[in-house]
C-alpha cells in the first residue's frame, strides 16, 4: 500500500504520521510538499496536524488552497482513502470535503491529553478493525477542536452513520460528542484524536493502530476485488 | 480604488466562548450592564475595482470563499471610495 504524508508550512505532527504508515503497518510511505499537484501513485493521503500557515485566519483555511489540495480532491473522486487528524480534519472542513467545522474549545484551553472515545461506527474502511461501541484511547492535542454543524447535517450525519467516534469525555465541546467523522462515500475520514500518537505501546496506548490496519485492510481488499 | 472594511462575527446560533470569557471578565470589573459580548475578525481591504458594484460582487464572493467560513460565521462589510 502506497501512502502520501502531505507536509504543509507548519506541519508537525508529520514524522508521527510517517511512522505510523511506515512502521506500524509497514506502507510504503513517502513525504509529499504542499505544491504537489500528482497523488495518483497513492492509495491513500495523510494529512497531518500541525498549525498549518500560522492557523491565520481559520485553522485550515489557508492550507485548503494549496496546490496539493486540488490532488486531493482528485484522489477522493477515484476512490483513494483520506485521512485527516487534527489540522488535517480542519484542513478537510474548510475545504467543504467534510461537512461542518471546527472553532475554538468552549474551555478556551488548548486540551492536550489522552481522550477516550467510543467507536461509533466499525463499518467504515478505517474503523474495520474495532469493534461496535468499543471504547479506546488516544491523545488530542488541540486549541480549535470544538465541532459544530448546523441541525439538518447533524441529521445527516447520523441517518448515514458518518459518525464514526465520539468523545466519552468530551474535551472541546463539540456537539454531539463528534471526535470524528466520514463522508458519505467512506473514503475520507476527519479527526481531531490523534491515532498517530497511540500505535505502539511506549507511547502509552496502541489504540490508534487499528484505523491504519483497517485502511490496509480495505486496501487489501478492495486490490483483491481488482484481481477478480 | 475602494476601503473595504469586512466584520466577521460568530453566527448567533454559534456559542461563542471567547466573547463569554471577555464578557465575564466585563462584569468582574463591575459594567454589569453588559448583556452580552461577540468576539470577530476586522479585516480592512484595498480594493481596485471599475465601480462599487463590483467592489461589492468580489468582497461578497471573497467572504464566502475565504475571508468567513459560512458554517459558523457571518460576515458584513462597508465600502468607501479612497480618496487617491
Amino acid at each position: 500500500m502506497k501512502l502520501a504524508v502531505v507536509v504543509f508550512p507548519g506541519s508537525n505532527c508529520d514524522v508521527d504520521m510517517y511512522h505510523a504508515a511506515a512502521d506500524g503497518i509497514g506502507a510504503d510511505t513517502s513525504y509529499v510538499s504542499h505544491h504537489c499537484t500528482d497523488l495518483s501513485q497513492y492509495d491513500g493521503i495523510l494529512l497531518p496536524g500541525g498549525f498549518s500557515y500560522g492557523d491565520y485566519l481559520r485553522c485550515g483555511a489557508i492550507a485548503r488552497f494549496s496546490p496539493v489540495m486540488d490532488a486531493v480532491g482528485e484522489a477522493i473522486e477515484r476512490g483513494a482513502l483520506v485521512l485527516g487528524v487534527c489540522n488535517g480534519f480542519q484542513i478537510l472542513l474548510e475545504a467543504g470535503l467534510l461537512p461542518g467545522a471546527v472553532y475554538c474549545n468552549n474551555s478556551l484551553k488548548f486540551h492536550c491529553s489522552p481522550v477516550r472515545l467510543q467507536v461509533v461506527n466499525a463499518d467504515t474502511a478505517f474503523s474495520s478493525q474495532y469493534s461496535e461501541e468499543e471504547s479506546i484511547v488516544v491523545p488530542v492535542a488541540h486549541g480549535e477542536g470544538q465541532y459544530f454543524c448546523d441541525a439538518d447535517i447533524l441529521d445527516d450525519l447520523k441517518k448515514n452513520n458518518q459518525i464514526v467516534f465520539r468523545y466519552q469525555d468530551n474535551p472541546n465541546g463539540s456537539l454531539d460528542n463528534i471526535a470524528g467523522i466520514i463522508n458519505r462515500r467512506g473514503n475520507v475520514l476527519g479527526m481531531m484524536p490523534h491515532p498517530e500518537r497511540a500505535v505502539e505501546g511506549i507511547l502509552g496506548s496502541t489504540d490508534g493502530l487499528p484505523l491504519f490496519q483497517s485502511m490496509l485492510q480495505d486496501w487489501r481488499g478492495s486490490r483483491h476485488a481488482a484481481v477478480e | 480604488m475602494y476601503t473595504v472594511k469586512v466584520y466577521v462575527t460568530l453566527k448567533p446560533s454559534v456559542l461563542d466562548p471567547q466573547g463569554q470569557a471577555v464578557k465575564d471578565s466585563l462584569h468582574y470589573l463591575d459594567y454589569t450592564g453588559v448583556e452580552d459580548v461577540r468576539m470577530g475578525k476586522y479585516m480592512e481591504l484595498q480594493l481596485r475595482a471599475s465601480d462599487r458594484g463590483e467592489a461589492s460582487k468580489n468582497v461578497e464572493a471573497m467572504c464566502e470563499r475565504l475571508l468567513a467560513n459560512p458554517v459558523i460565521e457571518q460576515y458584513r462589510y462597508e465600502i468607501t471610495e479612497a480618496k487617491s
